[in-house]
């Protein structure tokens, strides 16, 4: 087990704690930079997406894991980022200023949500953060001459110093790379900044902070702002990477899934967004595998237990039957959901701390350390 | 005139909907401070069973519709014990997850069953209208405001009046006081969950004649209710319901007077100037912070 001898502040909020970090990162990173040339088309397509999710999921962090605000509205700011770009492209205009303008529109709009939101905390944010996704997407279907309402826009091939870049070219998939390591780095030194470190004080308690002289409403209004901001970005991409928009991609659905990739993945650490993305984007492709071999491996197991032919034949059959109902991807994302709540509340990031340290402890390692503490007396309203 | 009344009193019959599901928000709301995000769906699921003992079982109405409710109230029962309770005293924000996550387990699964359908119930209610003057008034309609009445009555009898109301409350002031003091606070929470189960289904089977059960009514309905709830403030019974009714009149009259597009909007604009100008609802408890 390595200890880390801190002798000053400046050794608390390194980037790099020490360089075992630099070679594992710098590992990943190399074996994100070779994959396209390894994966198939559809997992690099996969990949995309799980860029996207990732950016948005550090956006929502930034938000809800970092400064306590909760917010069920982040596919609002998806859909204002994308609807920029996409808007700002029927006029000519090129990558690198639809993607800053993308990003500043929703930042100010975030931070003009983030007013109403200072007066609000728990639940009532919550409903004005869905309010605020509802209205938006009302409004992305109406506003015709903008929108093209819900006919939906079709955006154009993306064109990045006079060389195109089509949706499924490598290039693309660097771009996406670039933006979410770009993200993840700018938001690590943000929280080692000031403004992050006031960020968090504001999660542990709003009162506690604002008499250690937090201004509360500025960096929760900054808070909103750049979680907006960075959402707007992924927006631009998740536009290029699906060629088409419409409103009914931008539901309450898509919010609740930002929230999920968080939750799976861990609230408290920004590897909880890449692990959540991972998870939420890898699960479909699962699903659709289990959905087409199952049936074969279930009858298959049964026949080795000594099922006739026909009985094998039949489980087959009923076992395919009840694979492609309806509606069974919604019950598992449900089952997931809840599950994780009640077994895994730190996220697979939570889980992954927790093996590490069995084995750096071993024998000595105690469930107790990650219990967390249940409070019975009425918390939330009287706080 | 006629037509603001006309669409007043459907306003009211809607909101009065929304009310009641609201109530269920509220009343585990105040009992557990869950926030439970799967209200519609039960209140879905109500109405679906509702549908299985009438429309398929050929039961009785007024039979069906008790079914239904004992059925729902169980089952409310089991969920609290199964997603609930392992996770009483965490942050808001897990169980609200929770909640969702059960949400959407409940809406695939009725797809599964029930499939995908509009399916309908018949009421003694679904036909015939009362007149009076010019003004015509259907009955499914009226139906959903007394029984929205008779409800609310007989919960705030319950509560003001029973033993176990007052436990009911003593617990939502404070769990470990109310259990310190011999509350069986575990047992009061799960029959909190019965009754907010047994409430959505009332909504759930007042609905039938009026929008149809289908899996989505619960998402959609529950949508709508959140902001009565919140214009209410969320720990008031009569504030649910009147917020229920000020969505549900706002709706209708913006669908009428408004150009098109207001009316599934209106709500939410409402309910976030509410909330800008008095951040507790219409009805809540201003608390002050503690350190």
């Amino acid at each position: 087990m390595r200890f880390l001898f801190k002798t000053d502040y400046e050794d608390d909020i390194k980037l790099f704690p020490h360089s075992g970090y630099v070679v594992s990162y710098g590992i990943l990173l190399a074996l994100l930079l070779i994959a396209p040339y390894v994966l198939s088309s559809y997992l690099m397509s996969q990949l995309v997406f799980v860029c996207i999710y990732a950016i948005v999921g550090v956006a929502l962090l930034i938000l809800t894991g970092f400064t306590g605000q909760a917010s069920l509205g982040h596919a609002a700011f998806l859909a204002i980022g994308a609807y920029t770009a996409a808007y700002l492209q029927t006029y000519n205009v090129p990558f690198p200023v639809y993607f800053l303008a993308a990003g500043l529109l929703t930042g100010i709009i975030g931070a003009m949500v983030g007013f109403p939101a200072l007066r609000l905390t728990g639940i009532y944010l919550v409903i004005a953060t869905i309010s605020f996704a509802l209205i938006v997407e009302e409004i992305l279907a109406r506003w015709e001459s903008v929108t093209h309402g819900n006919e939906g826009m079709r955006v154009k091939t993306l064109s990045l110093l006079g060389v195109t870049v089509p949706r499924d070219s490598p290039t693309f998939y660097y771009l996406c790379l670039a933006v979410l390591v770009l993200t993840i780095v700018g938001t690590l030194n943000l929280l080692r900044s000031p403004t992050g470190r006031a960020f968090v004080a504001i999660r542990d308690s709003e009162t506690a902070a604002r008499s250690m002289g937090v201004n509360v409403a500025l960096y929760k209004v900054k808070s909103f702002a750049i979680s907006a901001a960075i959402t707007g970005f992924a927006g631009v991409l998740f536009a290029h990477k699906l060629s088409f928009i419409s409103p009914e991609m931008f539901t309450l659905q898509l919010s609740i899934e930002f929230i999920i990739v968080i939750l799976i993945g861990g609230t408290f650490s920004l590897h909880g967004a890449v692990l959540g993305a991972i998870f939420i984007v890898m699960i479909d492709p699962f699903l659709t595998y289990l959905k087409d071999d199952m049936p074969g491996i279930i009858a298959g197991i049964a026949a080795t237990f000594g099922a006739s032919p026909a009985t094998a034949g039949s489980i087959q059959s009923s076992v395919a039957a009840f694979a492609s109902l309806n509606g069974l991807k919604g019950a598992i994302y449900g089952i997931i959901i809840v599950l994780f709540v009640l077994f895994e509340p730190l996220g697979l990031y939570g889980r992954w701390l927790k093996i590490k340290l069995f084995f750096q402890l071993f024998p000595l390692y105690k469930r107790a350390t990650f219990k967390r503490q249940k409070i019975y007396v009425k918390s939330e309203r009287n706080r | 005139m006629l037509d603001f009344v006309q669409q007043l009193v459907s306003g009211v019959a809607l909101g009065c909907v929304y009310g009641l599901i609201a109530l269920g928000f509220v009343l585990v709301y105040k009992a557990t401070e869950v926030v439970n995000f799967a209200q519609g769906d039960l209140m879905m699921l109500g109405g679906f069973f509702a549908f299985t003992f009438i429309g398929m079982m050929g039961l009785n109405y007024w039979i069906g519709f008790a079914g239904a409710v004992a059925a729902m109230a169980l089952f409310g029962m089991v969920a609290e014990r199964v997603v609930v309770r392992p996770i009483l005293g965490y942050p808001q924000f897990s169980i609200i997850m929770a909640t969702i996550g059960l949400g959407y387990f409940l809406r695939s699964v009725a797809g599964m069953i029930w499939g995908t359908d509009d399916l309908k119930i018949e009421t003694p209610f679904s036909q015939g209208v009362l007149r009076m003057g010019s003004l015509v008034l259907a009955y499914d309609k009226l139906s959903v405001i007394a029984a929205t009445m008779i409800l609310c009555t007989l919960l705030w009898l319950f509560f003001n009046k029973t033993t176990l109301g007052t436990a009911m409350r003593a617990s939502s002031e404070n769990m470990l006081a109310a259990y310190y003091m011999g509350i069986p606070v575990k047992r009061v929470v799960s029959v909190v969950w019965a009754i907010s189960a047994a409430v959505a289904t009332c909504a759930g089977v007042l609905l039938a004649p009026i929008t149809f059960i289908h899996s989505n009514v619960g998402l959609v309905l529950g949508l709508k209710a959140f902001p009565a709830a919140v214009l209410g403030g969320f720990g008031s019974i009569p504030g649910a319901v009147v917020g229920g009714v000020l969505i549900g009149v706002i709706e209708s009259m913006a669908g009428f007077y408004l150009p098109e597009g207001w009316k599934d909007v209106a709500p939410y604009v409402v309910l976030l100037t509410v909330l800008l100008l008095k951040p507790e609802g219409l009805f809540g408890l201003h608390v002050r912070k503690k350190v």
